[in-house]
């Protein structure tokens, strides 16, 4: 098999209606960004789910590692005062 | 407690509280290994499940079932795509993977080394074997692997429209001529069993299954399955007329189950081993295609280059 890895693996991104953001709903492998969108429209809108495509090579995607997701993500674990139940506002006031 | 086991608990735990694992994560390298297999054969099963009803795309009665026949085919080609990119999530590589189902190494569902030799056939596929096939993915929605999980709710979702379609050719051919209601009860006489068969072994001789279940790749046991699916079948095929081919068949009022009739193993293990009626002309059919398709990959190699040296020539 002559092909073998030459073809990269793009992760593709749907947006499935204007007013959305693009969502993230898998992968394929395709030799350029051209095919990849072809192949993504095949692949994965055929039932129109979708009216815009991303592609982007998997490599170019920069992961944060899940060992330092406590170190990352913990410190907001105790900051309850950065959302609204956190404040007493009498009820006579109605919603705010 | 060495390093390697606290880990491993703590996957156990972290398993065990419904979280997923996703590709990052630490898992264990039997975990890992399992999940490789299993989604590389599943996605084997999506490829070569499109070869027997490819025998029929030409010669559809009509341009409607025509039409739906295609869409269901090009379906299983998605699924198959679906389900190696969950695969590579995990560290495999999609060309190993495609060479060993070419060369005969992997395995797919037996289910698929069945001739079929008539259009029923079509009718009792989309029915039975995709009715069996949605079974196991409903299960496998909430399987602990998250990419997995992920491609299994895609899945199911396109699936629910081939079961429908194959129902419907057995309505009408159940509600057609004498010889058309004979074609829908002679191939419900064929796939009934292989169907159930695709659940896999028994329980009790199932030895993989205790820690999948465990690990929650697994979330019902091989005969849970198969009985709900005999539960859900059999009134459908009372709706149609037709009489499924166990005579030990009978409703147990006290479980509200179906009982059903001892499954020829022998004939699974003879199928899996390579003596079913397909399997030499399915790897065949496989290798062909993947050989034809050869100048098409070719070509749109050298496109690429060619497109991506005129623009570098642009920007220079
Ligand atoms: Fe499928
Ligand atoms: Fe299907």
């Amino acid at each position: 098999m002559s092909d073998k890895d030459n073809w990269k693996i793009w992760e593709v991104f749907i947006r499935s209606r204007n007013g959305l953001s693009h969502k993230h709903v898998g992968s394929l492998h395709a030799p350029d960004e051209e095919m990849a969108i072809k192949n993504a429209r095949d692949v994965y809108t055929r039932r129109s789910e979708g009216i815009s495509i991303w592609v982007c090579p998997s490599e170019s995607i920069t992961a944060s590692s899940p060992d330092e997701s406590e170190p990352l993500f913990t410190p907001a674990d105790d900051k309850v005062y950065r959302h609204p139940t956190f404040y007493e506002i009498p009820d006579e006031i109605g919603h705010m | 407690m060495t390093k390697e086991t606290s880990l491993e608990d703590r996957f156990q735990h972290y398993v065990d509280a419904e979280n997923k694992i996703e590709p990052k994560d630490w898992m264990p390298e039997k975990y890992r290994k399992t999940l490789i297999r299993q989604i590389s054969q599943h996605g084997h099963s999506e490829v070569v499940g499109m070869l027997p009803e490819a025998n029929w795309l030409t010669r559809a009665p009509s341009l409607r079932r025509k039409v739906a026949l295609l869409a269901k085919v090009q379906d299983e080609a998605g699924h198959g795509l679906y389900l190696y990119s969950a695969a590579e999530t995990l560290g495999a590589d999609r060309m190993d993977m495609v060479k060993d189902l070419l060369s005969g190494k992997a395995k797919y569902s037996s289910i698929f080394n069945y001739p079929t030799p008539s259009w029923a056939d079509m009718g009792a596929i989309g029915w039975l074997v995709d009715g069996a096939a949605i079974a196991n993915q409903v299960m496998l929605c909430r399987t602990s692997y998250g990419p997995y999980a992920r491609a299994m709710v895609k899945i199911c979702k396109e699936e629910s429209f081939h079961q429908r379609q194959g129902y419907e050719i057995m309505i009408s051919l159940a509600n057609g001529t004498p010889t058309q209601r004979k074609m829908a009860q002679d191939a419900l006489n064929r796939w009934w069993w292989p169907s159930l068969m695709m659940f896999g072994p028994t329980d009790d001789l199932s030895p993989n299954s205790a820690q999948s279940m465990k690990w929650k790749i697994k979330r019902k046991s091989n005969d849970e399955l198969r009985q709900e699916f005999i539960d859900k079948t059999v009134p459908q095929a009372e709706y149609l007329g037709l009489s499924i081919p166990d005579k030990d068949l009978k409703w147990n009022e006290e479980t509200k189950h179906y009982e059903h009739g001892e499954i020829e193993w022998t004939e699974f293990y003879d199928v899996i081993k390579g003596n079913g009626k397909c399997n030499k002309q399915r790897l065949i059919a496989r290798n062909k295609a993947h050989d034809n398709g050869e100048w098409i990959r070719e070509a749109a190699n050298a496109y690429a280059k060619k497109q991506s040296e005129r623009k570098k020539h642009q920007a220079a």
